[in-house]
């Protein structure tokens, strides 16, 4: 798990990306622009005991296993680099 | 061994032959295109940058760009899930591109979350892949009704690459096999 440093610190904001995805890129960016302060695991790099854990926390947040996932606040789950929804949830 | 230059005449040549373009955005296209590289260096074949692949080709076969849900997702939406192949109207500006819903059957997706990855496995010689395909996969010989084109996989192609035909034009031959000759 990697942890990106920032001063917004307002939400505790955790990402699902794939180190080859150009979408989860973009989102990485995207908060490191507003300083949000996140952190992150690289699922395509992840162990294979630790993939059934990942999947099984997604589904049951109601999200789908498209990446990026973005759960603000181990609740509110946001599938997708949907800039206006993660504007809107972190308040940026 | 793999060149991004490589990757990148790949994409540019099949966008070309369907009549699609590539993502207009210089970097975006850029981090696409080195995602391909490195999983088809991990994987031995390019998989989609933007989906978890299983690192076992039967299992990743719709994934491998250009993927099965590319041509019905580009008609739908002007570009495919991970916005490598874009329309027309997409390119031109005329349309941003936004993230697209995933189209693949979560059945299929789960399947990458249950193997072991190959990375760090030998990669086995293409006769022994055959035999080792994993059982849950039934492949079965589809026919495409309108040209006769003919394909063994799980199921039939979105659209028939051939004549562009929609899915349901795909007809099932059903093969028996006489044992007692």
């Amino acid at each position: 798990m990697e942890k990106i440093p920032g001063k917004n610190r307002k939400d505790k904001v955790f990402l699902y990306a794939l180190s080859t995805c150009a979408w989860c890129k973009m989102t990485k960016q995207f908060l490191k622009d507003n300083d949000v302060e996140f952190e992150y695991v690289d699922v395509d790099k992840c162990e294979d005991e630790d993939l059934d854990k990942i999947k099984k926390e997604i589904l049951g947040k109601g999200g789908s296993l498209s990446y990026p996932v973005i759960i603000v606040n181990d609740k509110t789950l946001i599938n997708g680099f949907r800039k206006d929804k993660i504007k809107e949830t972190l308040g940026i | 061994m793999i060149t991004l230059e490589k990757v990148r005449q790949r994409a540019e040549s099949d966008a070309k032959t369907y009549g699609y373009y590539l993502n207009p955005d210089a970097k975006f296209l850029q981090d696409l295109l080195e995602g391909l590289k490195s999983n088809e260096e991990r994987h031995g074949y390019p998989a989609c940058p933007c989906r978890l692949a299983s690192g076992k080709l039967e299992i990743d076969r719709d994934i491998i760009c250009p993927c099965d849900y590319r041509d019905p997702d580009v008609a739908e939406f002007g570009t495919c899930y991970c916005a490598l192949y874009v329309r027309k109207d997409v390119f031109e500006g005329k349309i941003p591109v936004q993230p697209v819903p995933e189209r693949r059957p979560l059945g299929k997706q789960t399947r990458s979350y249950t193997v072991a990855p190959t990375t760090s496995e030998k990669k086995p010689e293409p006769s022994t892949a055959v035999a080792k395909e994993p059982t849950e996969i039934k492949k079965k010989l589809w026919y495409c009704r309108q040209c006769g084109y003919v394909v063994f996989r799980e199921d039939p192609p979105y659209i028939c690459p051939i004549c562009k035909a929609k899915r349901e034009m795909f007809a099932e031959i059903a093969v028996r096999i006489d044992e007692t000759g």
